[in-house]
C-alpha cells in the first residue's frame, strides 16, 4: 500500500486524489486476502532476520535410515548476506573421510537460478555445476538441494490458512507453492510463529500431491539480540521411512567475511 | 607461550590407504609384462597456517609399493608450499598441482603438470610442479602468473609394466631440444572471469613441452627402446563453459607451437542431465565430446578424431554410489575404448571402487596398438585417516 502511494506522489496526482484513492483502499486493505496475507508475513519474516550480515556455524548431518542405521557428515557453513539478492554460502565437509575438503559455493538468487561451483581436492579441480534443478537429495539426506538453500520471499507464491497454537507458541500457517523451476513440491505449509517469525515446522508436498517430508525445527537460540536460529532440524521422510537430523553449533555472527571469501577461485585454497 | 599458541593454529593431518588389485582378460602381449597385480598407495597430507591465516602451507605425499612393477614403485611431492595472502592477491611458493580445463575426454589446456603416467593412462594422475605463483582478483577477472623452475619427466612403465608403450621408454637416454635440459625455467599465464553462466580461460605457456616425442632407438645395451625428446613449446589456450538452460556446453581449444610443427587442437562437447529418473532419486548425466587435431595423421595424438559418448550415474544415496560409463571411438581409425568407472562408500572410513576399461577394433597404427590385449578389471579398497 505505502509504496502504491508514493508512486502517485512520483507521478504527480493532487493531494486529494491520492487521498480520495487511499481512503477507498481502507476498506480493502481490512478484508485483505489470503493471499495478501500470506505474503505479508513472508515479507515480515524477511524483514525481521534482515541485517544478520554473515554468519558461520558447524552442521552436523545425521541419516538415519528406516531400519535405524546412521551416517554422519560434519559441515561448516559460512554465509554472507546480500542486499537486493540471495545470499553468498559456502559449505565445506569435514566428514565423511572421503570427501574431506570437498567445498560448494553457491549465489543463491530468488528465482533466477543459483550460481553454483564445487571443489574437488583430488583432483584440484573447481567445477561450476548446472544447479537448475534443485529437487534431489543433498549427500544422500531427506533435504533436498531447495530446502537448504536461502529462503528469498520471492521463491514462493503465498497463501494464509489460520492461526493454531505450536507447541508454546502461537503460529501462523502459511501455504507456500514454489515459484521458481523444477522443484520437486506442488506446495509447502508453513508453521511460522507470530512473535518473532520463527519457521517451527514445514510439510512438504510432491509432484503428485501428497504429503512427503516434514521439517521440524527446536531448540530455537537468539544470536546478536535479533537472530533465532534453531539448534536442532528434523526431517522426515514419511514415504520411505528416512529421516535426518541437523545439530547445528558454534554459530557466529558478524564475523566480518566478505565477498572476498566467497570465490570461486579461492575454493582451490580453503581449509 | 600465550601469545605464541595463538599465533600458531595446530597442523591438519589427513591420509588415505588404497589396496589396489588389477586383473587383465588375456595374456600380455610381451612376454615379460605382468599379469595380475596387487599393489599399496599411501597419501598423506599434511597442512597449517599462522598469522590471521594469512600463510599457510601444504605438503601432500604420494607412495605406491608396486612388485611387479619397478616403474610404479614410487613416491612423488604432489604439494609442498607455502602460501601467503594479502587483500586480492595470493603468492605461492613450492611444490603444487594445478587444472586448468573443462572437458573430459582430454585435457589440452592443462599443461603445467606432467602427467604421473605409471598412475594411468588417462592422464588424471600428475606430479607435483616446483613453482612461484602470483594470484589476482579484479572484478574485470582473476590473474596468474607463473614461474616453474625444474622440468618433470613424464613417468613411464617398466618392460613388466602392463598396460605399456611396445617398446620400454628408456628414460635414460631422455633428451631436450633446450641445452639447459632438465633447468630450463618456464613460464604460464592464466585469464579466468565469470560472467553470469560463462566462465572462460585464457591460457599461455612457454617452455618444455611435457608432452614428449617418443622414437625408436637403440640403446647404450643394444636394446630396442624408445627415446624421449621434450622441446620447447609455446601454447595458447581458450577453455569455456557455458551453461543453458539444462545443457552445459564446453570447448577446449590450443594452438601449440614447436620446432616440430604448429598445430590447433580441441574438444568440444556438452552435457545434459535427467534428474530424478523415473521419479527416483538417480540422476543421469549424458555426456558428448568431440575431440579434433589438425596435425598430419604420424603426428596426432591419441584424440585425434574421437567422439566420446558417456553417461554420469549419481544414485544420490547416503553412500554417494556413482558411476561413469564412456566410450571413445575414433571415427576414423574406428578403434573403440570402453570403461567403467563407479565407486561407493562403504562405511565413515571405507570406499570401494571398480574400474573396467576395454579396447577392441585397435588398428595396427593406432598410438593404442600396444594396449589390444590389456582389457582389464581394477578393484581398490580404501581407507581414509
Amino acid at each position: 500500500m505505502l509504496n502504491f502511494k508514493a508512486d502517485l506522489k512520483v507521478m504527480g496526482l493532487p493531494f486529494t486524489l491520492v487521498a480520495l484513492i487511499t481512503l477507498s483502499l481502507v476498506p480493502l486493505a481490512q478484508a485483505q486476502t489470503p493471499a495478501e496475507k500470506g505474503l505479508e508475513i513472508a515479507n515480515a519474516a524477511q524483514a525481521f532476520d534482515e541485517g544478520f550480515t554473515d554468519f558461520t556455524a558447524d552442521m552436523n548431518m545425521i541419516l538415519k535410515t528406516q531400519k535405524g542405521d546412521t551416517s554422519t557428515r560434519m559441515i561448516r557453513i559460512k554465509t554472507l548476506e546480500v542486499e537486493n539478492d540471495g545470499d553468498k554460502s559456502l559449505s565445506i565437509f569435514d566428514e565423511p573421510a572421503d570427501v574431506k575438503g570437498t567445498a560448494m559455493l553457491t549465489y543463491t538468487h530468488g528465482l533466477e537460478p543459483d550460481d553454483q561451483w564445487l571443489f574437488l581436492p583430488a583432483l584440484k579441480k573447481v567445477k561450476r555445476i548446472n544447479s537448475r534443478n534443485k529437487s534431489g537429495p543433498f549427500m544422500g539426506s531427506t533435504f533436498a538441494f531447495e530446502d537448504l538453500g536461502s529462503q528469498e520471499v520471492e521463491k514462493y507464491r503465498y497463501q494464509y490458512l489460520t492461526e493454531e497454537t505450536c507447541g508454546d507458541w502461537n503460529c501462523y500457517v502459511v501455504e507456500r507453492k514454489p515459484a521458481y523451476k523444477k522443484s520437486g513440491y506442488t506446495k509447502q505449509i508453513a508453521w511460522i510463529d507470530t512473535e518473532a517469525y520463527r519457521l517451527v515446522k514445514i510439510e512438504f508436498y510432491d509432484r503428485k500431491k501428497s504429503l512427503l517430508k516434514t521439517l521440524e525445527s527446536s531448540e530455537f537460540k537468539i544470536y546478536v539480540g535479533k537472530h533465532w536460529r534453531p539448534a536442532v532440524m528434523n526431517m522426515v521422510n514419511h514415504q520411505n521411512g528416512k529421516s535426518t537430523l541437523l545439530e547445528w553449533s558454534n554459530y557466529q555472527f558478524k564475523t566480518g567475511l566478505s565477498d572476498r571469501d566467497f570465490r570461486a577461485e579461492s575454493l582451490k585454497r580453503l581449509k | 607461550m600465550v601469545a605464541y599458541s595463538g599465533l600458531v593454529s595446530g597442523v591438519d593431518f589427513s591420509a588415505n590407504v588404497a589396496a589396489e588389485a588389477k586383473f587383465f582378460s588375456q595374456s600380455a602381449s610381451g612376454s615379460d609384462q605382468l599379469n595380475d597385480n596387487l599393489t599399496v598407495s599411501l597419501e598423506p597430507q599434511w597442512s597449517g597456517d599462522w598469522g590471521d591465516g594469512d600463510d599457510s602451507w601444504s605438503t601432500k605425499l604420494f607412495l605406491r609399493a608396486d612388485n611387479k612393477d619397478s616403474e610404479r614403485n614410487h613416491f612423488d611431492l604432489r604439494e609442498f608450499y607455502w602460501l601467503h595472502l594479502n587483500g586480492d592477491s595470493e603468492f605461492r611458493l613450492g611444490i603444487n598441482t594445478l587444472f586448468w580445463g573443462v572437458t573430459e575426454s582430454q585435457h589440452l589446456v592443462d599443461v603445467v603438470n606432467q602427467i604421473d603416467q605409471v598412475e594411468g593412462i588417462d592422464g588424471e594422475d600428475k606430479l607435483g610442479q616446483p613453482m612461484i605463483q602470483f594470484k589476482h582478483y579484479e572484478d574485470w577477472g582473476v590473474v596468474d602468473l607463473l614461474l616453474l623452475p625444474g622440468f618433470r619427466e613424464r613417468t613411464f612403465q617398466s618392460i613388466n609394466g602392463r598396460p605399456r608403450t611396445p617398446l620400454l621408454v628408456d628414460t635414460n637416454a631422455v633428451q631436450y631440444q633446450s641445452s639447459e635440459g632438465q633447468s630450463h625455467i618456464d613460464y604460464a599465464f592464466r585469464y579466468s572471469q565469470t560472467i553470469d553462466e560463462l566462465d572462460l580461460g585464457l591460457t599461455w605457456f612457454k617452455g618444455t613441452n611435457r608432452e614428449p616425442i617418443l622414437s625408436s632407438a637403440v640403446n647404450s645395451n643394444g636394446q630396442a627402446v624408445l627415446i624421449p625428446t621434450y622441446n620447447q613449446m609455446t601454447q595458447l589456450g581458450l577453455d569455456l563453459q557455458v551453461i543453458i538452460e539444462d545443457w552445459t556446453w564446453k570447448l577446449e581449444l590450443i594452438h601449440r607451437e614447436t620446432n616440430a610443427d604448429s598445430f590447433e587442437a580441441s574438444t568440444v562437447g556438452f552435457e545434459y542431465t535427467f534428474y530424478r529418473l523415473l521419479n527416483s532419486d538417480i540422476d543421469v548425466g549424458t555426456l558428448v565430446e568431440y575431440s579434433y587435431d589438425n596435425r598430419s595423421l604420424s603426428k596426432r595424438g591419441v584424440f585425434d578424431r574421437d567422439l566420446l559418448l558417456g553417461a554420469r550415474l549419481a544414485f544420490n544415496d547416503s553412500q554417494s554410489t556413482n558411476m561413469l560409463i564412456g566410450i571413445v571411438i575414433d571415427t576414423e581409425k574406428r578403434s573403440q575404448t570402453f570403461k567403467i568407472e563407479g565407486n561407493r562408500r562403504l562405511n565413515d572410513n571405507w570406499k570401494g571402487t571398480i574400474e573396467v576399461q576395454t579396447f577392441s577394433k585397435i588398428d595396427g597404427n593406432d598410438v593404442l596398438a600396444s594396449f589390444s590385449r590389456d582389457d582389464y578389471l581394477l578393484l581398490e579398497l580404501t581407507r581414509y585417516f
